[in-house]
């Protein structure tokens, strides 16, 4: 360790500790981004100022960050609450996934339903499977200990296999000289603009579920559950309601609401199932959820946040030519400075007294 | 029939070459006690690494040697969130993978379709003669010569040297292995180091010996199957080997279906190594009781103060 100075435990928590922790991970990770735009030969003070203006200068921006802000968010959530149960679910991605194969089923099968009867079977269908492609890695942890890290991940990859076997196979579009993707959906299956604007139904679902999560987690027994195994397996044990059905649980409700964005994406974005529906919101959500310190309200912020940076990042590749996955660079390592800073909220620095 | 399944076996040692390093790697990492996720990331990351540098330098050596350094690189960060800044290792390595599949991404987009000289298949003397065997194992190029000697290496360094005992100590019980008199933090910074390195070899292979050419997306979830491993190789080089092969003799046989014009649609080709993977690990789970997990494997140390 450094000399002159000593490691000690707080005493107390550091109050405001995890925002400072935040904006100096954010300005390290800004820092390294002007180096990687200097050296890729363009000017860093114009890159991060497109950035800045692509991200929060026009409404047009803040409108598509609230967008991308809704699958970001409805997954983050899902990965929070098996995180919160030390359940590593990493497969929102395939999840996501597995929900747009779903509503898509639905919005081909039953293309002239009145709209009132064909959204909810969709998003049933979203929830279901996205669910069910959840349910399978739980269930394997519980009955056989498979690990979840890489049933989760393995199945993210065979569920965008799955999505490309449809739009390549059985659900091609023939009119759509040989691109991979399905026919357009029809007006019966498309989430609208709220109020004629561009920003989607799909902002007022995640309010909703918002809330809806909040409440359940406050005012039922089995949220209240769900917060004490929160604690560990250990704690979990003593909980009324057996561990293997809070893992169950919590898997699934997780999957869904990753089928939802799937859903809300194809309905309410792309109108039409297509490989280039998976940007890795899966992963992003990841990213927002620990972030967020596993918080709703903080996920609802830090979503907005990193949507904000893929919309900055789109409007970079735009005037400068730099590849996308410079937003992958800075989400990465917001990430690992986070990790590293966090060090603070438990210990601190202090001078080394001369009687030392 | 020979004719058919020798070429294939070949092949299987060579797709499986990457998958060897890159499982090794990571087992070091682990036997230290740290887990690393980031060896998706790792891997294509250095396999970056090492084809700027041989593009560059024309050097095919230096290139393999890039690519561990890269990996040493990367790793070096995970090491310093984890073990000095004690944050989750799981999250660490999934921001680690995130990283690396992004900076390879980022700055590999002007080479893409360049091709490169990296190492070519040149027969063994003497032992490339012998017949079926020679032919598999010994027509090979110097890379995988070298990944025959790595894992025995391996269970030399943790059996019989100091060194590799201390390292499992730290991985297995660090607190008995300060009292001990051993540096718990210099040790596994130096498992989470060793097992970069190797990562990163794995990762130059792909580019250096199996493409030799510059594409996105090369690692192609090699990295997690790897990770699969060390679980299904119950943290032992020898099973590692087996896992590896068999895992390269899928590959190998999924890319030759594919090729020969079949009627099964590639998307369920290319699926199947992610499903032998879960299915591996259903196996290894029945039988988990053999396993060398290390006892501290995903723990951090706290400093006291």
């Amino acid at each position: 360790m450094l000399t002159g100075f000593k490691l000690r435990k707080r005493d107390e928590p550091w109050k405001w500790g995890a925002l400072v922790i935040f904006l100096g991970a954010l300005l390290i990770s800004l820092l390294i981004s002007a180096f990687l735009l200097e050296g890729q030969g363009k000017s860093a003070i114009d890159g991060l100022f497109i950035l800045w203006d692509g991200s929060f200068g026009h409404v047009w921006a803040l409108e598509g960050a609230l967008l991308k802000a809704v699958p970001i968010f409805l997954c983050s959530l899902g990965v929070a609450i098996s995180f919160r149960m030390q359940i590593w679910n990493i497969g929102a991605e395939g999840q996501f996934a597995l929900g747009a194969i779903g509503a898509t089923w639905m919005a081909l099968s039953f293309p002239h339903l009145h709209w009132t009867l064909l959204m909810p079977l969709m998003f049933i269908m979203a929830f279901l499977l996205g669910g069910l492609w959840a349910g399978i890695p739980a269930a394997l942890k519980l009955k056989l200990k498979v690990n979840e890290i890489i049933s989760t991940l393995m199945l993210n990859y065979i569920a965008i296999l799955l999505l490309d076997y449809l739009v390549f196979g059985i659900w091609k579009d023939p009119s759509s000289y040989g691109f991979p993707m399905t026919p357009k959906f029809s007006e019966n299956a498309r989430i609208l603009g709220m109020f004629g604007s561009s920003v989607h139904w799909g902002v007022a679902l995640c309010v909703a579920v918002g809330a809806a999560f909040w409440a359940f987690m406050r005012y039922t027994r089995l949220g209240y559950e769900l917060k004490a195994s929160g604690q560990g397996p250990r704690v979990a044990k003593y909980a009324g309601m057996p561990y293997g059905f809070l893992v169950m649980f919590v898997m699934c409700m997780s999957g869904g609401l990753a089928g939802w964005a799937g859903c809300v994406e194809v309905a309410g974005t792309t109108g039409r199932l297509e490989p280039s529906l998976m940007v890795g919101y899966g992963y992003t959500a990841i990213v927002v959820a620990w972030l967020a310190r596993l918080e709703p309200l903080n996920i609802a912020f830090a979503s907005f946040l990193l949507a904000a940076l893929r919309v900055g990042v789109e409007n970079l590749q735009l005037e400068l030519q730099i590849p996308a996955a410079f937003g992958e660079i800075m989400e990465g390592m917001i990430l690992l400075s986070v990790l590293a800073g966090q060090f603070f909220l438990t210990y601190k620095l202090e001078r080394r007294k001369l009687s030392d | 029939m020979l004719e058919l399944i020798v070429p294939l076996l070949n092949a299987t040692v060579q797709s499986g070459t990457p998958i060897l390093y890159a499982t090794l790697g990571e087992m070091m990492t682990e036997k230290g006690g740290v887990l690393n996720l980031g060896v998706e990331g790792i891997m294509s990351f250095s396999a970056l690494a090492a084809f700027v540098t041989t593009f560059t330098t024309g050097s095919a050596t230096l290139g393999f040697l890039a690519g561990g350094c890269a990996g040493l690189f990367l790793a070096f960060i995970h090491g310093f969130v984890c073990i000095s800044c004690l944050g989750n290792q799981v999250v660490s390595g999934l921001a680690l993978t995130i990283l690396g599949l992004g900076l390879t991404r980022f700055l590999g987009t002007p080479y893409i379709g360049l091709p490169c000289e990296g190492f070519e298949k040149a027969a063994f003397p003497i032992l490339s003669s012998i017949p079926v065997m020679g032919d598999i194992l010994f027509k090979q190029d110097a890379l995988v010569y070298v990944s025959y000697v790595v894992p025995v290496l391996f269970w030399f360094f943790f059996k019989r040297t100091s060194l590799g005992m201390a390292m499992e100590s730290v991985g297995e019980y660090p607190a008995a292995a300060a009292a001990a008199g051993l540096k718990p933090i210099l040790l596994r910074y130096s498992a989470v180091l060793g097992g970069g390195f190797l990562i990163g070899l794995g990762g130059a292979y792909l580019s250096l010996a199996y493409t030799h050419l510059w594409t996105n997306g090369l690692s192609g979830g090699r990295g997690w199957i790897a990770v699969a491993l060390v679980i299904f190789a119950f943290w032992r080089p020898g099973r590692a080997v087996v896992g590896a092969y068999l895992f390269g003799g899928v590959m190998a046989f999924q890319l030759r279906l594919q090729a020969s014009g079949t009627n099964i649609p590639s998307s369920i080709l290319l699926a199947l190594p992610y499903a032998l993977t879960i299915i591996a690990l259903v196996f290894s789970a029945c039988r988990r009781k053999h396993s060398d997990m290390p006892a501290a494997l995903g723990t951090n140390i706290e400093p006291e103060g």
